[in-house]
C-alpha cells in the first residue's frame, strides 16, 4: 500500500470506521442533518447543549470511512467544551484539513490522525461533513440540510 | 455474428495495439502503469482525434458560414464534413438531420422543449424507464411542468432488466413520447430499443432515443432501429467535449419551433418578425463548436476503422472476464445483471464504501468511477447509495482487470 494511502487509512481510523462511537441520536437533543450531493452521503448529528456547553454529541447516518470515522472522533473531541471552544475547534479542524500538505499539520491531538485527507482534495468533504453539521447546531441550528458545497 | 468468432487471443492482441493510439494511456499513475475503466464517464481520444483538432487550428481556423475567404471556405468545409461523417456513422437518410449540440443533456433538452412545448399539452403521457440518467429525467419534468403532461417510469427488475410487460400496459393512447436509454450507464443493461420502438410506434408515440452509452459500444443505424430522435455525446465517442449530437427525422424537426435564437440560425432578421433558416441551421444558434465538430467527425472515422464487429466482440469477451474476476473478490456483490449488458461492471462491497474502494485503488493506477453515476433513483431501486463502477472501453485489455482485481484484494487488506 502506497505511503499516501498508509496516511489516509490509518489504524484510528479504521477502528472509528468500524467501531463508530456516540452512534445514536441524542432525544431531546438539537440535531443537524448534514448531506453531501456528490456521493449522497448523510449524516444526523444531535447535540445537547446545556448552559453554553457540549454535553453530549451524537451522529448517525451513512458514509465512507472517512465521513464516519470523523464524524465519530469529533464526537470525541467536542463533548465537554463551551459552545466557543467548539466553535474554535471546527475552525482548527477546518484549516487542518484545508492546509498545504507540505506543511506539518496543526496539533489537534486524537483529531490529527485526519490531517491525511490533505493529501485526497476529494475527500476533505467527507471529512468535512459531520463538523458542518455540528457547525450548524452550535451557531443557531438552522432547519434546511447544510450541504458540503 | 462473424464478430463471436474472432478468438480471444487475437482480440487481445489488437487492444493492445489500439491502446497504443491513445497517448494518454500511456502515461503513470501515482508511479503505477495507468489502468482507466471510468469509460463511462468519458473516453480517452485517439491521436487521430488530437491531430484532426490542432489541424484544423493550425491550417483551417475561421467562423463558418459568413465568410468568403480561404480560411472560411476551408473552416466551413470541415464542419460540414463532420457532419456528414456524424450522418453516415449514425445511418441518417439527410445530413440535415444532424443538429450539432454541446452533449447529449442539450439535445434532450431540445427535444423537450422544442417539440414537448409544440406536442405535449395537460393530460398527455411522457414514459421513460426507471434506469434514466438524470439528463433524461430532469428535461421532461421540466416539460411536464410546464404542459400539464405527465411523467410515467417503466419499472426495472432485479437484475436490472427493462419490465417490458409493465412497458406494455403503460405505453398507450395518451403517450405522445418514449424517452429511454439504449444502455444503462449505471447497469450496463441493453434496452431491447427496437422491440421499444415498434410498439410504441403501434401505439401512435414518437421515440427518442438517449444513445449517449450505446453509440460507442454497438453500431447504431437510426433508420434501421426505426428511431425518431437518437442522441449521442461526443466526449463518450473517443471525441472532444463540448460537441453533442442530436439525430431527428426531417419532418419532426421541420415542424419543430427553433430552441434558441441568435446568428446562423435565422433567414431573415426585422424588427417586426425574423424568420427561420433551413436544417439543420434552424436549431443552431450562434458560433457552432467548430473544432469540437471537426474532433467528432474524425472520431466516428476512427470508430469505423476499427468496427463494430471487432469492437463488439472484444468489449463482450472482456466484460465476461470481467464480470467473473470481479464477482470472485470475497464480500463484492455485482448491481445489474440483466441478460443483456454491455460495458458495465456496477459493484459493491461488504463494509467498504465505494468512495474508500475508489481512493484506494485510484492509488494502485486503476481509474473507476463511484457515486450515484447521475441515476439516483437506480440506486434507491437497489437500496445502495451508491456503488464502484469499471467501465469499458475498446482499449481495455485483461491487464486492465487483472489491475483492477488485484487492487480490490488491497482493498480488502486496507478494511479486513
Ligand atoms: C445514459 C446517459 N445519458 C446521458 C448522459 C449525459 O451525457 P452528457 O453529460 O455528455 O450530456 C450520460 C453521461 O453520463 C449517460 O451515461
Amino acid at each position: 500500500m502506497s505511503d499516501g494511502l498508509q496516511e489516509l487509512y490509518q489504524e484510528v481510523i479504521l477502528d472509528h470506521n468500524r467501531r463508530p462511537r456516540n452512534f445514536r441520536v441524542i432525544a431531546g437533543g438539537a440535531t443537524q442533518e448534514g448531506y453531501n450531493p456528490l456521493c449522497g452521503d448523510r449524516v444526523l448529528v444531535s447535540m445537547a447543549i446545556d448552559h453554553g456547553v457540549v454535553r453530549d454529541v451524537a451522529f448517525e447516518g451513512q458514509g465512507c470511512a472517512i465521513a464516519k470515522a470523523s464524524a465519530s472522533l469529533m464526537t470525541e473531541a467536542l463533548k465537554g467544551l463551551t459552545v466557543a471552544e467548539a466553535q474554535e475547534r471546527f475552525a482548527q479542524f477546518q484549516s487542518m484539513v484545508t492546509s498545504a500538505h507540505d506543511e506539518p499539520p496543526a496539533d489537534l491531538g486524537k483529531l490529527s490522525v485526519l490531517a491525511g485527507v490533505r493529501e485526497f482534495p476529494t475527500r476533505v468533504k467527507c471529512a468535512s461533513l459531520a463538523w458542518h453539521a455540528a457547525k450548524a447546531v452550535l451557531d443557531g441550528a438552522p432547519a434546511a440540510p447544510v450541504s458540503t458545497e | 455474428m462473424a464478430a463471436d468468432t474472432v478468438p480471444a487471443v487475437e482480440t487481445a492482441a489488437r487492444a493492445a495495439s489500439i491502446r497504443e493510439e491513445f497517448p494518454i494511456l500511456g502515461i503513470e499513475a501515482h508511479g503505477r502503469r495507468l489502468a482507466y475503466l471510468d469509460n463511462a464517464a468519458t473516453t480517452q481520444k485517439p491521436r487521430e482525434v488530437i491531430d484532426a483538432i490542432a489541424g484544423y487550428y493550425t491550417t483551417s481556423n475561421a467562423n463558418v458560414h459568413r465568410g468568403v475567404h480561404l480560411l472560411s471556405e476551408r473552416a466551413t468545409a470541415a464542419f460540414e464534413g463532420a457532419r456528414d461523417d456524424v450522418a453516415a456513422y449514425f445511418g441518417a437518410a439527410h445530413r440535415h438531420e444532424i443538429i450539432f449540440t454541446r452533449n447529449a443533456t442539450e439535445g434532450i433538452n431540445l427535444v423537450a422543449q422544442s417539440w414537448g412545448g409544440r406536442h405535449l399539452a395537460a393530460g398527455d403521457e411522457v414514459l421513460i424507464s426507471a434506469m434514466e440518467h438524470h439528463s433524461n429525467i430532469v428535461p421532461w419534468q421540466l416539460a411536464c411542468e410546464r404542459t400539464g403532461a405527465v411523467l410515467k417510469v417503466v419499472p426495472i427488475d432485479d437484475r436490472g432488466a427493462l419490465d417490458m410487460e409493465a412497458f406494455g400496459r403503460l405505453l398507450g393512447p395518451r403517450t405522445k413520447i418514449v424517452a429511454m436509454t439504449q444502455l444503462s450507464n449505471a447497469l450496463g443493461t441493453v434496452t431491447p430499443m427496437a422491440e421499444i420502438i415498434r410498439a410504441a410506434h403501434d401505439a401512435g408515440a414518437v421515440v427518442l432515443v438517449d444513445g449517449a452509452q450505446a453509440a460507442y459500444h454497438l453500431p447504431v443505424h437510426v433508420q434501421a432501429l426505426g428511431a425518431d430522435f437518437y442522441v449521442a455525446t461526443g466526449h463518450k465517442l473517443y471525441g472532444p467535449t463540448g460537441i453533442g449530437v442530436l439525430y431527428g427525422r426531417e419532418a419532426l424537426l421541420d415542424a419543430m419551433p427553433p430552441y434558441q435564437g441568435g446568428g446562423d440560425m435565422i433567414a431573415s432578421v426585422t424588427f417586426e418578425k425574423s424568420t427561420w433558416n433551413t436544417l439543420p441551421y434552424k436549431f443552431e444558434a450562434g458560433t457552432p463548436h467548430i473544432e469540437g465538430a471537426v474532433g467528432l467527425g474524425a472520431a466516428t472515422r476512427f470508430i469505423r476503422r476499427i468496427g463494430f464487429d471487432w469492437i463488439a466482440a472484444h468489449e463482450a469477451d472482456l466484460l465476461a472476464y470481467a464480470t467473473a474476476a470481479v464477482s470472485a473478490v470475497p464480500g463484492v456483490r455485482l448491481v445489474g445483471t440483466a441478460p443483456v449488458k454491455a460495458s458495465i461492471v456496477s459493484f459493491v462491497m461488504d463494509g467498504v464504501h465505494p468512495h474508500d474502494i475508489g481512493t484506494v485503488v485510484d492509488r494502485m493506477g486503476v481509474a473507476i468511477r463511484t457515486g450515484h453515476h447521475c441515476a439516483q433513483p437506480v440506486m434507491a431501486r437497489f437500496g445502495v447509495p451508491a456503488t464502484a463502477r469499471a467501465s469499458l472501453a475498446m482499449y481495455n485489455t485483461r491487464e486492465d482487470i487483472d489491475q483492477l482485481v488485484d487492487a480490490l484484494h488491497d482493498v480488502r487488506r486496507v478494511f479486513a
